[in-house]
């Protein structure tokens, strides 16, 4: 009763001043702001289209018909592909996501369901923030104390551990956040059947949360494709065919980017450009995978 | 005066409570703590078996939480604590010694948001049965099937075990999660506001299942919803402020409280 009674006076009051001159100052401050926000997203995509057409442009002069079929050519020498780091670029990726996912994922899980509320588990997590924005060429300088100088060599093994270690923190990070997101009902509902807790977790909450951590690992291995300088200091490069032997240095085409666009040799540049064109695409198809896995999620 | 008419209207025709009936949950001297608040203040309450014994109140009052020691489901929380005893079936399950997992096959819980697992209805059914026996395949059809049935959702779903059981609607989510509960075979279900999420019609048919779930197990059900306490239970305990204020059968509570307290709030005059 009371409430009806209250209702009508505070709708009244509710309404604004019918004053033309605040609408106007509103309108002026909304109309400046949606100019502004508008501009600095053409200046965006302005630049961000015109590296992608640059891109298109040179890389598809650099395309030829041995491209995918040929390694590196030497230096003076004509024609030649970037088979062998197109090769070297799968090869170290899979070998630093593979090694990365179930450290990432592991981790991952016990930051959001074991380590909640733990000192231990705060420590990681800022370790963890830590290394997911360390400069990648430190990496790639700790891998190389750690690995080519004992090993007396550049070897793809240690360019495969130095993509490892960039790509740990971030299926860390994704695997927690997706994690968290699951409802606590879940794991009460659970518990409540008598599972015990790895049994909730393996059954129930990474499969609620299974589309995220895909995305999350599809996301680091986007995002240690493009390496190039942890790569510098571990895989380096080599020109010859990719002879599958990853105690010696390997080809790939981050590496192959950098000293071929540098080189004074206009087939080595048009390689260059071609490789970089190949990456962005890759990286692209990688993304739009990623967004479709979550979309397929939603729709379930 | 007793309960309003709305209320009183849900007590006829209903099956009248057993007081005879066993003792399958006895609460004893039970204090509960959320770190430093003091939740549950010695409690003292008995369920009785095969009846339906509501627990109703204002929010916050430890409805709730009395409910959630029965399970033990509190001790995921490490700040949350019970101090006291509950006997079921004679043993104190506040125990340590108490395997958890054992006892939570015993006393099963539906929750008051639906929590189907992300899986197919088949699975979600079997989640439990496959956790503790190692059943040949066809059996476990067999257990999932009369579970589904025990829950009346097998005719909606015997076309689509295989499909998702997110893809239920709420009513039918619900239902599977009872389903799932009553798979195992407890003793004892915990209702915790199990209709509170759901439509009238869902609602209705939720109600009708408990009703007959009676037949086979020991219910307590939280709820906020009175004339539901008064259609489907046979007992009633009425709490405030974490302490129990009264118990008893559901008429006598509605029809002739004893407690001030409990009479403004059947009447509505607080809650």
């Amino acid at each position: 009763m009371n409430a009806a009674n209250t209702l009508t006076p505070a709708v009244t009051q509710g309404r604004p001043p019918s004053g033309g001159r605040v609408r106007s100052g509103r309108r002026v401050a909304d109309r400046t702001l949606r100019i502004a926000c508008t501009l600095a997203t053409l200046l965006g995509a302005v630049v961000l289209g015109s590296i992608l057409l640059m891109l298109i442009i040179e890389g598809l002069r650099g395309f030829s018909a041995t491209l995918l079929t040929q390694p590196t050519p030497g230096p003076g020498s004509e024609g030649g592909g970037i088979a062998n780091a197109v090769l070297g670029s799968l090869v170290l990726t899979f070998i630093g996501i593979v090694v990365a996912t179930p450290i990432g994922v592991m981790a991952g899980t016990y930051l959001a369901e074991y380590g909640r509320g733990s000192k231990l588990a705060d420590v990681i997590r800022f370790l963890n923030d830590v290394l997911l924005s360390a400069p990648s060429i430190l990496i790639g300088l700790f891998v190389y104390t750690l690995m080519v100088r004992p090993m007396g060599s550049y070897s793809g093994w240690a360019g495969g551990v130095a993509l490892a270690i960039i790509a740990t923190p971030v299926i860390v990070r994704t695997t927690e956040d997706m994690l968290r997101l699951v409802p606590g009902s879940l794991r009460e509902a659970g518990a409540a059947l008598g599972a015990p807790p790895s049994r909730v977790i393996m059954s129930v909450t990474w499969r609620a949360a299974s589309a995220g951590i895909v995305t999350g690992v599809i996301l680091a291995l986007a995002r240690i494709a493009g390496e190039t300088a942890p790569l510098l200091f571990t895989a380096l490069n080599n020109n010859s065919w990719f002879s599958a032997n990853l105690m010696g240095g390997i080809a790939n085409l981050p590496v192959m980017i950098y000293q071929f666009a540098l080189s004074p040799y206009p087939n080595w540049q048009g390689l260059a450009w071609a490789g970089a064109l190949l990456i962005t695409v890759a990286i692209l198809a990688l993304s739009m995978v990623a967004r479709l896995v979550v979309k397929s999620e939603r729709a379930r | 005066m007793s309960a309003s008419p709305a209320v009183s209207a849900q007590l006829s025709g209903r099956s009248q409570a057993n007081a005879n009936a066993p003792v399958r949950i006895a609460v004893k001297n039970l204090d509960f703590y959320y770190g430093s608040f003091h939740g549950l203040k010695n409690v003292n309450l008995n369920f009785h078996d095969r009846q339906v014994t509501a627990l109703i109140g204002p929010s916050g009052c430890g409805k709730s939480t009395l409910l959630r020691t029965f399970n033990r489901i509190y001790s995921l929380y490490p700040e949350q604590r019970a101090d006291g005893e509950i006997l079921l079936d004679g043993q104190n399950i506040l125990d340590p010694k108490v395997d958890l997992n054992e006892l939570r096959a015993r006393v099963g819980m539906v929750f008051q948001k639906p929590t189907p697992f992300p899986m197919s209805i088949y699975d979600n059914v079997a989640f439990g049965l496959r956790l503790y026996e190692r059943l040949p395949k066809a059996d476990l059809d067999l257990r999932v099937e009369e579970s589904l049935r025990k829950a009346a959702l097998w005719d909606e779903v015997k076309d689509k075990l295989k499909q998702s059981g997110m893809g239920l609607s709420g009513g039918q989510q619900q239902r599977l999660c009872i389903a799932r509960t009553v798979a195992q075979r407890p003793e004892v279900i915990l209702f915790d506001e199990p209709t509170s999420a759901l439509d009238p019609i869902s609602t209705g048919r939720i109600e009708e299942l408990i009703e007959q779930l009676r037949d086979e197990f020991t219910i307590a059900i939280v709820t906020h919803n009175m004339q539901q306490a008064a259609r489907i239970s046979q007992f009633t305990a009425f709490m405030y402020l974490g302490e129990l204020v009264e118990f008893g059968p559901t008429t006598r509570i509605f029809m002739n409280p004893e407690k001030r307290q409990t009479q403004d709030y059947i009447t509505g005059r607080f809650g």
